[in-house]
């Protein structure tokens, strides 16, 4: 009797289908899921010790190292690699972390208000406020190169944003009559937020955070780069690049991470791309009509 | 104690800010006593949303008090579970209900707020038969309802709380017209069952003459008259009542539309 509804659930699962099958999703998709796949691998598998330093120096990718070695003597493919193992879970950490910290505040300030809400949302612009990679550069400087605190500098640029579309969620859902009729039958503030305002969040908050992976793993890699995040002889996309800044010769040395960096940061806005469409037909319609010149 | 009526509100004033603020009640002084239901009528924007909304919390109350069995009624803001014995049902049954959860899950809701006070449990499929629903409705999610099915969900919902008071803003005026009087006859007979009082907010006479034991009309924040339904009907005192009466259509066929009262007319009843 209820197969032939189409409830709202079944209709976004039904739309993520369609879109699941628009090439740059699945492209997205397995090029993501291989980079993870080498992530949780590599050690198993690696020919040598991405840290150790026994290869001839500089050499060109040949037999014996196929992307070559760097400066020291250590081989470009194993650094590779491992060096997925390093900056995807942790980009996904801090995506995590930027999630759940900026979900919460945006939640809060929504539904308590007045200056709860004033507070909040005013050190939320403060962040803002600053370009995202200065203030990250500043934040992991003074604290001390390490890659923890890169992470840590990442997370504190990056929730605002979800703490934005959190809290505007909540608001236009904290009024509802039946957020007010749970009150009413003697539920808490904080389990009437988790259970009749969150769950609506989720869905936004998601999209968001699948493209800003992406982002996510460019900073990371950035601080690295800069000397502020993964230190030497860590096998890091970022300082890689910033190790084959002394050889401009030996082109290996940094075309591999970048093509890396390149080819992750691509998949995963792809996936979140086709997240975003999914769930939200009207941005769809919009890329559709700037992609082929008509107006919507 | 149990001489105090479960709902009493003196001078009620109910303001929204801003430079020019809004007076949408101007002391009203209402009870509503014990399994008696007591209508509140008057047109849009006559404050009835208002006083019912600060009768439950709410809306700040600008001033006056409103005692429920004869205790000030907390802001809804400061809720627990042992202070439920206040519910609502709402005027529009679309927005009642998460539209996330099972409506069982919704209705054990209710009945968890009338165990938490002590008061004997239920069972939500109990509840959903009690309003003209099958049990088995209990796994389904609300948006396979129709409007006044939904409409009878909440109200299970609000009544297996087991409160003293209910209060119904405008519950059966977004229900078509075959199923108002059947949702409003279910709302008083389990107000009644329970000995609940209920405040029912409309702005529809005909039914309200049906089933409410007395009647206030309000007009412009103020009640302008109050009194047994059946004399406030047979002899309306004030021009506003005898109005509001007169608006009713009469199913003679002649296809006569009630004038609304002029500007002048308006003026002479505040």
């Amino acid at each position: 009797m209820t197969s032939s509804i189409l409830t709202p659930a079944r209709a976004r699962r039904r739309r993520i289908g369609a879109q699941w099958r628009a090439p740059l999703g699945i492209v997205g998709a397995v090029v993501a899921l291989a980079w993870i796949l080498v992530a949780c691998t590599a050690p198993l598998w690696v020919p040598y010790d991405p840290v150790a330093q026994g290869l001839p120096r500089l050499q060109p990718p040949g037999p014996e190292a196929i992307l070559g070695t760097d400066s020291v003597g250590r081989d470009v493919f194993s650094r590779l690699m491992a060096g997925a193992g390093v900056t995807i879970p942790l980009a996904l950490l801090l995506v995590g972390c930027s999630v759940v910290l900026g979900t919460l505040v945006g939640a809060i300030a929504g539904y308590a208000g007045r200056w709860v809400d004033e507070t909040l949302m005013r050190i939320t612009d403060l962040v803002m406020a600053f370009p995202t990679v200065i203030l990250a550069m500043v934040i992991a400087a003074s604290l001390g190169p390490s890659l923890f605190n890169a992470v840590i500098a990442a997370i504190v640029v990056s929730w605002p944003q979800y703490a934005r579309v959190s809290r505007s969620i909540v608001l236009s859902l904290r009024g509802q009559n039946y957020v007010i009729a749970s009150r009413l039958l003697g539920y808490s503030p904080a389990r009437s937020l988790w259970t009749d305002i969150l769950p609506n969040v989720a869905g936004p908050i998601l999209v968001l955070a699948s493209l800003d992976i992406g982002t996510a793993i460019l900073l990371l890699s950035g601080l690295s780069f800069l000397g502020l995040g993964a230190q030497p002889p860590t096998a890091e996309w970022g300082s890689m690049i910033s190790g084959a800044m002394e050889n401009f010769d030996a082109w290996w040395i940094g075309v591999f991470p970048g093509l890396a960096i390149l080819t992750v940061v691509m998949a995963f806005n792809f996936i979140g791309d086709t997240l975003r469409d999914a769930f939200d037909p009207l941005a769809r319609a919009q890329s559709i009509a700037a992609n082929t010149g008509e107006t919507a | 104690m149990s001489e105090s009526p479960v709902l009493e509100s003196r001078d009620v004033t109910v303001s929204y800010g801003g430079r020019r603020p809004v007076h949408a009640v101007r002391g009203v002084s209402i009870r509503v006593e014990r399994g008696e239901t007591v209508a509140l009528v008057g047109e849009s924007g006559c404050g009835k949303s208002s006083l019912a909304r600060a009768v439950v919390g709410m809306e700040r109350i600008g001033s006056g008090t409103v005692l429920f069995d004869g205790e000030p009624v907390p802001p809804l803001g400061l809720r627990t579970r042992k202070n439920t014995g206040i519910q609502m049902v709402f005027q529009d049954p679309n927005t009642s209900l998460n539209p996330r959860r099972r409506v069982g899950d919704q209705i054990e809701d209710g009945i968890a707020a009338a165990t938490a006070r002590g008061l004997a449990g239920s069972s939500a499929g109990d509840w959903l038969e009690r309003v003209g629903l099958p049990a088995a409705s209990v796994s389904r999610y609300p948006h396979e309802f129709s409007g006044g099915q939904k409409q009878r969900i909440a109200i299970a919902r609000a009544i297996a709380a087991r409160p003293r008071l209910l209060v119904a803003d405008e519950p059966i005026s977004a229900l078509d017209a075959s199923t108002q009087s059947s949702v409003a006859a279910l709302m008083k007979d389990l107000t009644r069952e329970l000995g609940a009082g209920m405040l029912f907010i409309s702005h529809d006479l005909a039914v309200v003459r049906r089933f409410a034991d007395r009647t206030l009309v309000m007009l412009a924040g103020e009640i302008v008259e109050s009194g047994e339904t059946a004399r406030l009907w047979a002899e309306p005192q004030h021009p506003y009542t005898r109005a509001l009466l007169a608006a009713i259509p009469e199913p003679d066929g002649s296809g006569r539309i009630p004038a609304s009262p002029s500007a002048e007319e308006r003026r002479s009843w505040l």
